[in-house]
């Protein structure tokens, strides 16, 4: 495999403010890595450096095999979406797109031809000799894709480009971004403070935390083996048990990991067959989310954990009766995670 | 339950239509009466006469002071020189507040833009004929300011003329361009740079394909200071014109004796104004403003 972007060793600080702290990061060629992480984390920071609108203070950056360091944005094989799409007002839709093209001097025919190709990859063909200002939002969104995808750049960048989309349009866009990516097959590096975002559409996550990336695997290794306690409570719910409260109810001091949906809950008294823990509680909270219904529970030895049931019955919302009762959560130990 | 109707407060509220009457009355009186009705009162004068014998306005529609003023050489190369004069000012203005905006929105520290704007602005706060005499006398041939900096290049100062009164408005209507470009190049997102550089495009090119079309109306709103302003503009003819005469030292020569002829003399600006900003309208550099 080959490695199309290779960071090392990258730093940034604004005033006295450590951006991006020693970042290491090989992407590899065609895939679909996401940088995840709270605002601040450096990632926005890091995108920008690989496509040269800051410098670092320290570090080296390689686009295919080519130190880049020093070069300036338009020297770059990358190309941007922007968060606010940044789409030229003054231009059409069209104008738009083959700006790129214009700029580098492709013959007026072939820079034609290509936009438009361009346009109907993101099912705009009608809308070319339209000024930005006239497009919805969802409608920039994909003019911006397409500004970038048609100089076939060999990585394109994404910048939280689905944060000013309703909830919607944003699951639709990201089904239709990450088809996109199959089907170019450039290389995609996108930013996002989302971690539902992140983990539909990534091949790989990246997990920023004050300027560090923390953990670096696939969507199922960041969920499922999560590395920090950090990364525990970042993506997904936080589920922790800790140090007294860990060794009271598994036996085990530390910090502990439990995804909500590994526990189920049962009648008081309910006891555990082979491999499972029993450990009874009350129900605090009950929080009726439409396909499911989450519950907080205080445990009996101390601490509280979600749990999440699905919502598959005809009466799910009867759950809400519930508040208060006493019940026995079960769940296999090997769901124990330790995030120390 | 018995419902009661709160009738007794809120008379503005149900009455939506005598409160904006109410507010916009006095304004609009104001507007139509003494702005529109002087404005008004100017273009029919202009085609009124002059009794030779008596020395009073007779009510009599013609063209004859248009014909006068274009036939007449002083006159019609006033008109010209006035409109040139115009003209040059505004693009000299241009070719200043455009780098100097720039460096004011988008390379100095944010910190610094508030004193900067205030430095633009304290030129504004000296009165208009202090600051046309401290340029006389900066202008003065021989002994000047200008001319003794000008004297070991082996060159003479522009003295009393066409050029010093260039020089002057240029000074004079610097702010009104720097300030509208400067707000227009504040409000240019970082993004849009950085997605024209991101396209392939190195600073110049950006410059002349991104920030040039983006800030064209705040330069156009600019120009229409610059350029009105110039072409009313007499006292700086006075002060540092020599024996040169703008449109507006004709008005100010004539309408003692003929006052419809000072009236037709000052409708030109105007006229020239209004197709100004016809022309600028065309290009779309009005919408969005």
């Amino acid at each position: 495999m080959n490695t199309a972007i290779r960071v090392r060793d990258l730093r940034r600080t604004f005033g006295t403010v450590v951006a991006v702290d020693g970042v290491d990061l090989d992407v590899v060629d065609g895939e679909f890595l996401t940088l995840l992480g709270p605002s601040g984390s450096g990632k926005t920071t890091v995108l920008r450096m690989i496509a040269g609108f800051e410098r670092p203070d320290a570090g080296s950056i390689e686009l295919d095999g080519v130190d880049v360091t020093n070069a300036p944005p338009y020297a770059r094989d990358v190309n941007t979406v922007f968060q606010d799409y940044a789409l030229f007002p003054h231009m059409t839709v069209l104008e738009n797109i083959e700006y790129g093209l214009r700029v580098k001097k492709v013959p007026k025919a072939e820079r034609r031809a290509r936009a438009m190709e361009a346009l109907e990859g993101v099912r705009l063909a009608e809308l070319g000799d339209r000024a930005p200002s006239q497009l919805s939002g969802g409608q920039r969104q994909r003019v911006a894709l397409a500004r970038a995808l048609v100089n076939r750049p060999k990585v394109l960048l994404l910048d939280e480009p689905l944060g000013a989309l309703d909830l919607k349009l944003r699951e639709q866009m990201q089904v239709e971004l990450k088809a996109i990516q199959r089907d170019v097959g450039i290389t995609f590096v996108f930013v996002t403070h989302d971690q539902d975002e992140a983990l539909t559409m990534s091949d790989r996550i990246a997990v920023f935390n004050d300027g560090r990336i923390v953990q670096l695997g696939t969507p199922a290794e960041i969920y499922e083996f999560p590395a920090s306690e950090f990364v525990a409570g970042f993506v997904g719910t936080s589920n922790l048990l800790r140090d007294e409260t860990a060794r009271a109810v598994l036996g085990n001091a530390g910090t502990w990991s439990i995804r909500p949906e590994k526990i189920r809950i049962a009648a008081p008294g309910a006891s555990a067959s082979a491999g499972e823990r029993a450990v009874a509680g009350t129900v605090r909270e009950v929080i009726y989310v439409g396909m499911s219904t989450r519950m907080v529970i205080d445990l009996a030895p101390g601490g509280t954990l979600v749990a999440v049931e699905q919502n598959s019955g005809r009466h799910a919302d009867q759950r809400l009766a519930m508040r208060g009762e006493n019940v026995t959560l079960l769940w296999n130990t090997e769901h124990e995670y330790s995030v120390n | 339950m018995t419902t009661t109707t709160a009738t007794h407060r809120g008379f503005w509220y149900r009455h939506p239509g005598l409160r904006l009457g109410g507010l916009l009355t006095a304004p609009m009186a104001w507007l139509v009466v003494v702005y529109l009705g002087s404005l008004a009162a100017l273009f029919l004068t202009a085609f009124y006469q002059v009794d030779d014998f008596t020395g009073q306005v007779v009510r009599s529609f013609s063209l004859k002071n248009f014909q006068n003023l274009f036939t007449t050489s002083a006159y019609y190369q006033s008109v010209f020189r006035t409109i040139s004069i115009a003209v040059l000012v505004t693009i000299l203005c241009l070719v200043i507040a455009v780098p100097l905006a720039f460096f004011m929105a988008r390379v100095a520290p944010r910190n610094w833009r508030p004193v900067m704007v205030a430095l633009v602005l304290t030129p504004l706060w000296a009165s208009y004929l202090v600051k046309v005499y401290a340029w006389r006398s900066m202008l003065q041939p021989e002994t000047g300011v200008i001319a003794w900096f000008l004297k070991p290049l082996g060159l003479g100062g522009p003295g009393y003329g066409y050029l010093g009164i260039v020089i002057t408005l240029t000074y004079l209507w610097l702010p009104y361009m720097i300030l509208p470009v400067y707000a227009g190049l504040t409000r240019l997102p970082d993004s849009m740079l950085d997605a024209s550089a991101d396209l392939g495009a190195h600073s110049g090119r950006t410059f002349r394909s991104i920030v040039i079309p983006m800030i064209f109306p705040s330069v156009v709103a600019g120009s229409i200071f610059t350029f009105s302003l110039s072409l009313g503009d007499y006292i700086t003819a006075q002060i540092v014109g020599g024996k040169v005469t703008m449109l507006g030292n004709v008005v100010q020569q004539t309408y003692v004796t003929n006052l419809p002829f000072a009236a037709a003399v000052a409708t030109l600006p105007v006229i020239i104004i209004l197709l100004y900003l016809l022309a600028v309208r065309k290009t779309g550099a009005l919408e969005n403003v």
